[in-house]
C-alpha cells in the first residue's frame, strides 16, 4: 500500500504542509513498513493549475490515498476522477503522526473540495 | 493615435482622466471625435460618465477541447503539451479544466487518436454604441465567475476599427498583469495616472516598467495632487517620465465624480487643459 502526504521538508518527521497543490514535497509512504520516498511537488511553481499538476503526479504514483491540509476544487475534481481517496490531517503536526492516525482510522475523509480555488476558481 | 490610460494602483483616476480627455476632444469641433474603449472588462465603469447607448453586441469566447473518451487511449500527450494544466490524464479519465484553458489548440493538434474536438466557451460580450457628444464607445464585459480577461480585451480591440486620424482612448484595467499588457499593447502612448502616495508610487514604478518593456512612450498625470509626499515627482524626474498634468485633491471634484460628472463637466478650464494634454501627447508621439 502507498499513500501520499504533503510535507514541508523531504522526510517522514517533517511537518505536514497544509497546501496540496503548492505543498513543498509529496512524500510517498508505505503505511505498514513506513518506508518513504520524497518528491518535490511539481505543482509548486506552476502559475496556475498547481493542484491539477500535483494531482496528475499523485495519480501516476498509483497511490491508495492522499493526505493533505486542503484540497482546492480542481485538485479535488482531478483526484476524484482517478478514484484516489482524500484525507485531511486536521491538527496533526508531522507526517509520521499523520500516518499513525491514518492507520488508526482517525483521519477525516473528504467528500468535496475543502476550500475555494486559487487563480482559476471554477465556474458554478 | 492610440492613447492607453493605465495606473498600476486601482482608484487613482484612470477613468476620470480617460473620460475627461475623450469628452474634451469630442466637444472641440476642429478635432475628429474620439473612439473610447473600456478595456477594464472585469469592472467596466466608463459608461457611468460617457453614458453610451449600445447598438451592437457580440459574444466572446475561446475554443476549448472536448475529449471523446471512446477514442482516448489516455496516452497523456495532451496534458504534456498544455502549459496551463488545463487538461489532465488521471488514470482512465482525461479531464478538461475550462477555466485554465487559453484556447491555444495544442492538445487538439498533438492528439494521435484525433480524440479531441473543439467547442466554444463563452466568456463575456463586447458592446458598442454612441456616447455623449457623439463619442464612439465600446466595452467588454466578462461573465461573472470567469477568470480570464485577456480574450475579451483582445476581441474588443479587434472588433472596432478606428477611422483614419481618429484618436483611440483605451481605459486599461488596474494592476500590471496580463489584462493590462493586452490593453496597452499596440498603443502609441501610455498615460500613467497616479497619486502622490507611497502606494501610488509603488505601482507607478511597475506600470512604468510595462511601458519600457513594450517600448511605448509614457507620461504621467498626478491626480489628488497635494496629498502624500514628493516621491512620485522624484521618481518621474529620475526616470525622465514627463508629468503632463496635475489634478488637485479637491472635495468638489470627488463629489462631481460621485454624481457621474467628468472634470470637463465640473470646470470649464479642464476642456482646454485636456486639449493641451492631447496636443502634448501628440507632440511626444510625433517626436518618437
Amino acid at each position: 500500500m502507498k499513500i501520499v502526504i504533503t510535507t514541508t521538508t523531504p522526510n517522514l518527521d517533517s511537518e505536514v504542509d497544509p497546501r496540496f497543490g503548492r505543498g513543498a514535497y509529496l512524500l510517498v509512504v508505505d503505511p505498514n513498513t513506513l518506508e518513504w520516498q520524497a518528491h518535490p511537488n511539481p505543482g509548486v511553481n506552476a502559475s496556475g493549475g498547481a493542484g491539477i499538476k500535483a494531482a496528475q503526479f499523485v495519480v501516476e504514483q498509483k497511490v491508495d490515498a492522499v493526505i493533505s491540509g486542503d484540497f482546492g476544487p480542481n485538485a479535488f475534481d482531478a483526484l476524484h476522477a482517478a478514484n484516489v481517496p482524500m484525507y485531511v490531517f486536521g491538527a496533526t503536526r508531522t507526517a509520521r503522526d499523520a500516518i499513525a492516525r491514518f492507520n488508526a482510522g482517525q483521519l477525516e475523509r473528504v467528500g468535496t473540495a475543502t476550500r475555494a480555488g486559487g487563480h482559476s476558481e471554477s465556474k458554478p | 493615435m492610440r492613447i492607453a490610460v493605465a495606473s498600476g494602483k486601482g482608484g487613482t483616476g484612470k477613468t476620470t482622466i480617460a473620460t475627461s480627455l475623450a469628452l474634451a476632444l469630442a466637444t472641440d469641433a476642429t478635432r475628429p471625435s474620439p473612439l473610447f474603449l473600456d478595456c477594464d472588462v472585469e469592472a467596466p465603469n466608463a459608461h457611468l460618465f460617457l453614458r453610451p447607448t449600445f447598438e451592437r453586441r457580440q459574444e466572446v469566447g475561446i475554443l476549448i477541447p472536448r475529449v471523446d473518451e471512446a477514442k482516448c487511449t489516455h496516452c497523456g500527450k495532451c496534458a504534456e503539451v498544455c502549459q496551463y494544466h488545463a487538461i489532465a490524464v488521471l488514470g482512465k479519465k482525461t479531464l478538461v479544466f475550462a477555466q485554465l484553458c487559453h484556447g491555444c489548440g495544442s492538445c487538439t493538434l498533438v492528439c494521435p487518436e484525433h480524440a479531441i474536438s473543439e467547442i466554444s466557451d463563452v466568456m463575456g460580450v463586447v458592446e458598442s454604441g454612441t456616447a455623449r457628444a457623439g463619442i464612439a464607445f465600446a466595452r467588454g464585459v466578462m461573465n461573472v465567475g470567469e477568470p480570464m480577461a485577456v480574450p475579451v480585451i483582445r476581441q474588443l480591440k479587434k472588433w472596432i476599427t478606428p477611422e483614419p486620424n481618429q484618436i483611440v482612448i483605451l481605459d486599461a484595467p488596474p494592476g500590471t498583469s496580463c489584462p493590462v499588457v493586452e490593453s496597452v499593447r499596440g498603443a502609441d502612448f501610455l498615460l500613467l495616472v497616479t497619486e502622490p502616495t507611497p502606494f501610488g508610487l509603488h505601482d507607478l514604478r511597475l506600470a512604468a516598467q510595462i511601458a519600457r518593456e513594450l517600448k511605448i512612450p509614457a507620461g504621467v498625470v498626478v491626480n489628488r495632487d497635494g496629498i502624500g509626499n514628493a516621491g512620485v515627482d522624484a521618481f518621474c524626474a529620475a526616470e525622465h517620465l514627463p508629468i503632463l498634468m496635475r489634478v488637485p485633491f479637491d472635495r468638489a471634484i470627488a463629489e462631481g465624480i460621485a454624481r457621474g460628472q467628468t472634470l470637463v463637466d465640473l470646470e470649464p478650464e479642464y476642456r482646454v487643459r485636456f486639449e493641451e494634454l492631447a496636443d502634448a501627447i501628440a507632440a511626444r508621439v510625433a517626436s518618437e
